[in-house]
């Protein structure tokens, strides 16, 4: 098997090691499939995004250039700051303040000849699906779950049966400190983000009469500072969380609290950490699971061994803190899934008594929804809209109804629809508490 | 770790330095003494094969601030690194490649120092050894030449300085942590939820005083102090009820636990505008986790077992003399030193803060005893009280790596080659009932098809140019196979460690970027465990399966 021979598309000596395995069949390849006079012409004809360019971005940039792929863009409307540095290795001190796309693109270009990374310093909401449509693969390196939700639903959204070309598979990396996540999405076919939404379940948020009479927690002064005290005493017109003197006003607020409760801890550091929400973040995780990520696209992309995705295994979870331990399984895709699914999903706890508000309300919070600006319609009836004002102005007088007066029903399926993500309605059945 | 991070803050005006905007994302996992011991470490890489993986592990070294990085390469940079290795242009070609990386990764952080060898200074590895300032830790790729290994081996014996192998080939990588001695961690970091320990089964005076206080008229407080009474005190109010009607017993089985479980739930006013208590669902969902007798966890056991087995330890640093001490303290009162950390719960902020005092106080003065015992013991003056804050803090979750592996201990009377061995009839063993245990398939094959290619063979020697070209490393799956059957006869017989051979072949010694990546982003990681002594480092072998996408930790 090994001596099977090596095919290179061009500068046959600097692939030589890629070419060696990409090439030429391995125990596990699937001959039906592979092709190995093909693959290294086919890799280099292939267009891949990469979206964003931060600490897992930069090295799936350097990772794809290094593994065959020569057209590759990249998508990120973020600027790079000095707490960037300790990672995101393709920018330096003289970069800070500079668009990460554009930076991190002209670097693996000047690095790695023969590469073409085209950046793209805006959002992804700003691409149609035209604009996907010309990719033959999606690489995401996002620390925002609504991002991924967006594309994730974006991508699903542009699957025609009948064309082939318009499955595009999306691998998605993630880490925290010394954790991370990689899996790979078969549009329609695997299970796909939103599927997995409950196994990233937001953190619970603190009741607000906790913050308002009875803290006990630096996080809860902290937390008072940014939602109370700044609403209140409006020292600047706009809070601007990368703002070093909005964090420390943020920061005195909190501690002249803490200090009136008797409550240790509260520091600059937490403060920024609690009103950013900061991840812990370390070149090292980054490392993992980029490459994870670019791993299974280059086998993806070439067929020289299996991949995760189909038909088993499609999520890799990798944890670093004590000792290093990986579990790798299928998650199974949801019939209810609203994204990809076909049927309405069970929304269990409700409440006849609730006023149409409570239910809105309530799918901020819930783990499979997490839905800030949510809008309501059942049986083709709108009971409330978000936007336009016009809309929301006629609709609002429903919000303080109960959901009886509004004739909904135990059983009843109900469909929600929610500005970041424009294109999924998501449905779901209200199942009345008893 | 936050309180750590709180003392170093600066005054209240000034917001963090340069440098801690720089590592913010970082010190929020080991703090500024994790930074400190990285800054004051200084690592040695000594590279060979496609070179890739340790240049990434250096990289993720780099940036978040190594003190000082050394590469010893004594290859010219080919046409063939460039399509592998990042930190290499074409600028390099037929240059030191030790140099080339050097020039490269040093960019990334100007606060690291790093030097690429053979030089002027130092033209060849032994050399090197013997000129250096002693080396934290280094770090080897295979495959290596037998000379330099013992070369290596020699020096981390000397030194008592870690050595971490690393191999990566095609889809497969694994590396090796070779410890000197046994490698205590107290800051494990363990996950928030596993570190309540409210002591509700063991309470002391004051704590005991505070419960009965404020429950001593449970059923005529107002809805609002009853509502907020932390569940604490309402598990302490009616364990002592149940103490009174059970013989002075404590709940002890499961069913008892549930029942007084359906004791304090009932006892929840529901005529309340809520139509319940979040006070009481907290407690009640409090007593099956928290009712537990004090036992002594398994990582602290195996501290007070490697004592006695190896009393005169060579090295009575800090750590062996504060578990001395925690040992004694545990003797003497059946329980270990307090944490005092008191979780989040319903309660008016100044009850609350009363409580988290009592459970501090009580820490203070556990930990005062500690230190005690400490100071009485020959040397233990010298030993800081905040380390024995620190393990009285982590007690519960203090581990031991690399247990047995002390000199003169029972394992290392053991040759690595009969370890290898048994692991392998212990692997082969299980795969046989994986489908029935649902147990994930064995690494080991590929640990085995590895290092049968992980020396460069005595004829293709150190003036080879071109990394790609050494003998063994380009092996035929044949040829692994007869290796591994020297190693572990039998195994080459083995379905799966024929197709890992294959495999292996396939890439004949060169290394794919990602797998490189991965591995160098997973022995970064362990770096910086051994130097930050945080978290829990491998022990001691992690095989890479790039094919299934997974690992698997041995103990070789
Ligand atoms: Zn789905």
């Amino acid at each position: 098997m090994a001596s099977a021979e090596v095919y290179p598309a061009s500068e046959p000596a600097r692939w030589t090691y890629l070419d060696r395995v990409r090439t030429r069949p391995g125990p596990f390849t699937n001959p039906d499939i592979f092709s190995g006079e093909a693959v290294a012409a086919a890799m280099e004809a292939m267009k891949i995004l990469v979206i964003g360019a931060g600490g897992l971005g930069c090295e799936l940039l350097k990772n794809l250039a290094l593994s065959g792929f020569k057209d590759i863009h990249v998508i990120d409307m973020d600027t790079i700051d000095i707490s960037n540095l300790n990672r995101q290795f393709l920018f330096r001190e003289a970069d800070v303040g500079k668009s990460k796309a554009e930076v991190a693109a002209r670097f693996v270009e000047k690095r790695v000849k023969g590469v073409k990374i085209t950046p793209h310093n805006c959002k992804i909401q700003d691409f149609d699906e035209d604009f996907y449509m010309q990719f033959q693969l999606v690489i995401c390196g996002l620390d925002s779950i609504e991002a991924r939700r967006w594309i994730n639903a974006t991508l699903i959204n542009m699957v025609d049966e009948d064309v082939e070309d318009s499955y595009k598979p999306l691998i998605d990396g993630g880490t925290e400190g010394f954790k991370g996540q990689a899996r790979v999405i078969f549009p329609t076919v695997t299970s796909c983000i939103e599927c997995q939404l409950d196994m990233h379940a937001p953190r619970a948020a603190v009741p607000l009469c906790t913050l308002a009479s009875i803290p006990r927690q630096p996080e809860h002064c902290v937390e008072w500072a940014h939602i109370i005290a700044w609403d209140q005493e409006k020292p600047f017109p706009q809070l601007d969380k990368d703002d070093p003197e909005h964090i420390t006003w943020l920061f005195q607020k909190a501690l002249l609290r803490a200090n009136e409760f008797n409550i240790p801890g509260v520091t600059y550091s937490l403060t920024q950490g609690v009103v950013k929400n900061i991840i812990p973040a370390i070149a090292a995780t980054n490392s993992v699971i980029a490459a994870a990520c670019c791993n299974e696209a280059l086998k993806i992309a070439s067929n020289c061994a299996p991949f995760l995705g189909l038909p088993d295994d499609n999520y890799m979870m990798y944890s670093g803190n004590d000792s290093i331990y990986t579990y790798t399984f299928r998650h199974d895709k949801k019939d209810d899934c609203p994204v990809c699914g076909q049927l309405a999903r069970d929304l269990p706890g409700v409440d006849r008594a609730w006023t149409l508000r409570d239910l809105v309300d309530s799918f901020a919070a819930l783990p499979e929804a997490q839905l800030k600006k949510p809008s309501v319609r059942a049986e083709g009836k709108t009971l409330y809209m978000q936007s336009p004002a016009s809309l929301e102005a006629q609709t609002r007088p429903n919000l303080d109804k109960t959901l009886v007066e509004l004739g909904l029903e135990d059983g009843q399926e109900i469909g929600v629809t929610d500005p970041a993500f424009a294109t999924v309605i998501f449905k779901f059945r209200l199942k009345f508490k008893q | 770790m936050t309180e750590i991070i709180m003392s170093q803050t600066p005054p209240i005006l000034h917001g963090p330095s340069e440098k801690e905007r720089k590592y913010d994302r970082q010190l929020r996992l080991w703090a500024a003494s994790g930074q400190a011991a990285l800054e004051s470490a200084n690592i040695l890489l000594v590279n060979s094969g496609a070179g890739t993986v340790g240049a990434e592990t250096l990289k993720n070294l780099v940036l978040p601030g190594i003190g000082r990085f050394a590469i010893y390469d004594e290859t010219r940079v080919s046409e063939a690194d460039l399509g592998v290795n990042f930190f290499l242009d074409d600028s390099c070609l037929g240059q030191s490649r030790s140099q080339s990386l050097t020039k490269l990764i040093v960019e990334l952080n100007p606060d690291v120092q790093g030097t690429g060898y053979p030089n002027e200074d130092a033209k060849t590895l032994e050399s090197l050894l013997a000129g250096s300032p002693v080396f934290t830790a280094i770090m080897y790729t295979h495959p290596i030449r037998p000379d330099q290994l013992s070369q290596l081996e020699a020096y981390g014996q000397q030194h008592r300085t870690p050595l971490v192998a690393i191999h990566s080939a095609g889809f497969y990588s694994s590396f090796q942590i070779n410890l000197p001695g046994a490698f205590p961690i107290v800051d494990t970091h363990p996950d928030e939820t596993a570190t309540t320990d409210l002591r509700l089964l063991t309470p002391w005076p004051e704590l005991v005083a505070f419960a009965e206080e404020l429950t001593k008229n449970i059923d005529s407080l107002d809805n609002f102090e009853h509502g907020h009474l932390p569940y604490v005190v309402i598990l302490l109010h009616y364990l002592q009820q149940w103490k009174a009607a059970h013989d002075g017993k404590y709940p002890a089985t499961y069913k008892e636990k549930t029942e007084l479980r359906k004791v304090v739930q009932s006892a929840a006013r529901t005529n309340n505008p809520e139509g319940g208590e979040e006070n009481f669902d907290e407690a009640a969902a409090a007593v099956l986790k928290t009712l537990v007798p004090p036992s002594l966890p398994s990582g602290l056991k195996e501290v007070f077992e490697h004592e006695q087995t190896d009393p005169v330890s060579l090295h009575r640093s800090g750590f062996w003399l504060i578990a001395d001490a925690v040992k004694q303290f545990y003797e003497r009162h059946q329980c270990l030193p307090l944490p005092g950390k008191l979780p989040d719960m319903k309660a008016q902020s100044k009850v609350y803060i009363q409580l988290q005092g009592i459970y501090k106080a009580k820490a203070r003065r556990d930990a005062a005893e500690i230190l005690q015992i400490v100071q009485t013991a020959p040397g233990g003056e010298h030993v800081d009280p905040a380390e024995v804050d620190l393990f009285c803090k982590n007690a519960a979750f203090v581990k031991l790596i690399n247990a047995s592996g002390g000199a003169g201990s029972s394992d290392a009377r053991i040759s690595r080659a009969d370890r290898l061995k048994s692991a392998a009839a212990l692997e082969f063993a299980n795969d046989e009932t994986a489908a029935l245990t649902l147990a994930p398939l064995s690494l080991l094959p590929i640990y085995l098809a590895l290092q049968a290619t992980a020396h460069v063979g005595t004829t293709s020697t150190s003036t080879s140019n071109d990394s790609s070209s050494s003998s063994s490393s380009s092996s035929s799956a044949d040829e692994i196979l007869a290796t591994i059957a020297e190693q572990v006869p039998g195994a080459e017989k083995h379905e799966r460690v024929v197709q890992a051979a294959h495999e292996v072949a396939r890439a004949a010694g060169g290394e794919l970027h990602n797998v490189a990546a991965l591995t160098g982003g997973m022995v970064a990681q362990e770096m910086i465990k051994i130097v930050t002594k945080q978290y829990i480092p491998v022990d001691n072998t992690c095989v890479y399966d790039g094919i299934g996408g997974r690992c698997q930790v041995l103990r070789l």
